[in-house]
């Protein structure tokens, strides 16, 4: 789905697949019992960020420039680097499920194990991201915010411009 | 109003049935999967799809962009006046526990305010993004 996606020039038909993809990605953290990530997954990937980008494509072109067809091999020889690196990297992970994988070793016992009694709330997520972690939250909210507040300043309030401009007119 | 009527019965049928799943996932979330972050998109997708079938204008009438870029604000700065609630309660930055007499108490009111702010913050900010493009895109429609 992946590879279909970046082949296909129609960019109409890419973000199509892209939106699929991520109701699929969003399937398999529920095989893995991460549903507060399929939630986010299936609302934010297959849900607003491809109204967002057919909101883009509206305002652009739906067809991808296709450029000429000379290779560049520097690039073809970094990314293949690149990659290897990475995969040779996820050799050293600790295998699925380990109960000794470091990740499960550090502060996870102690949240799986006390937080119920710490904090008084049954979900484990909602406690580790509000409350232990309640600053990298406020971080997250404001990283949204200031997101929000550069998209206004580059494209303009929208239909907000657009009724000022018509009231101008009418005072003319 | 004939065209697209199958389409307008059903966003009818179904955005009052995502509103509240928004609002359930919002308050919800100590229970069960979900927050501020899922509910605040749920709560906006049910405004982006009456904006994509009935219309930007219908939408802006009813939930003006001034008062959506006013929400944005306010959530960030729920979220941040429960931390400074907080110290001036006696504890530290975001340490809900001294909110009230009840450690559990004070930590339950505590992520609920602090997921509020975050789901409005969110949801707002969705909508705002949302308006831009769309708002962008209809002169060059009109000129046409």
């Amino acid at each position: 789905m992946a590879l279909a996606t970046v082949w296909i020039r129609n960019l109409f038909a890419a973000t199509m697949l892209m939106g699929i993809f991520s109701l699929l990605a969003a399937s398999l953290y529920v095989l893995l019992d991460a549903v507060d990530v399929a939630l986010t997954e299936a609302a934010v990937g297959a849900g607003i960020s491809i109204i967002l980008m057919l909101g883009a494509l509206v305002l652009t072109t739906s067809k991808e420039k296709v450029h000429d067809a000379r290779h560049n091999l520097l690039a073809l020889v970094v990314v293949l680097i690149t990659g290897a690196a990475l995969i040779y990297g996820t050799m050293d992970m600790p295998n699925f499920a380990d109960p000794k994988a470091p990740a499960h070793q550090h502060v996870s016992p102690r949240y799986t194990q006390e937080s119920v009694d710490e904090i008084g709330i049954p979900n484990m997520v909602t406690s580790v991201l509000a409350s232990y972690r309640g600053l990298d939250t406020l971080g997250e909210v404001l990283v949204i915010f200031v997101a929000g507040v550069g998209v206004l300043l580059v494209l303009g309030a929208g239909g907000f411009q657009r009724r000022r401009r018509e009231s101008g007119e009418e005072e003319e | 109003m004939s065209p697209h009527i199958v389409l307008r019965v059903g966003a009818k049928l179904l955005i009052p049935v995502i509103l509240l799943f928004g609002l359930y996932v919002q308050f919800h979330g100590e229970y069960s999967p979900g927050g501020g972050f899922q509910a605040g998109i749920i709560f906006s997708a049910a405004l982006i799809l009456y904006a994509l079938i009935f219309g930007l204008e219908t939408v802006q009438q009813a939930v003006p962009p001034a008062a959506v870029h006013a929400l944005a604000a306010l959530g960030a700065l729920l979220y941040m006046s429960i931390g400074i609630w907080a110290m001036l309660a006696g504890g530290n930055f975001l340490e809900y526990k001294v909110l009230a007499a009840d450690p559990h108490v004070g930590e339950t009111a505590g992520i609920i305010l602090i997921e509020l702010g975050v789901g409005i913050t969110v949801g707002a900010v969705v909508i705002t993004l949302f308006y831009s493009f769309a708002g962008r895109a209809r002169p060059k429609r009109g000129g046409d």
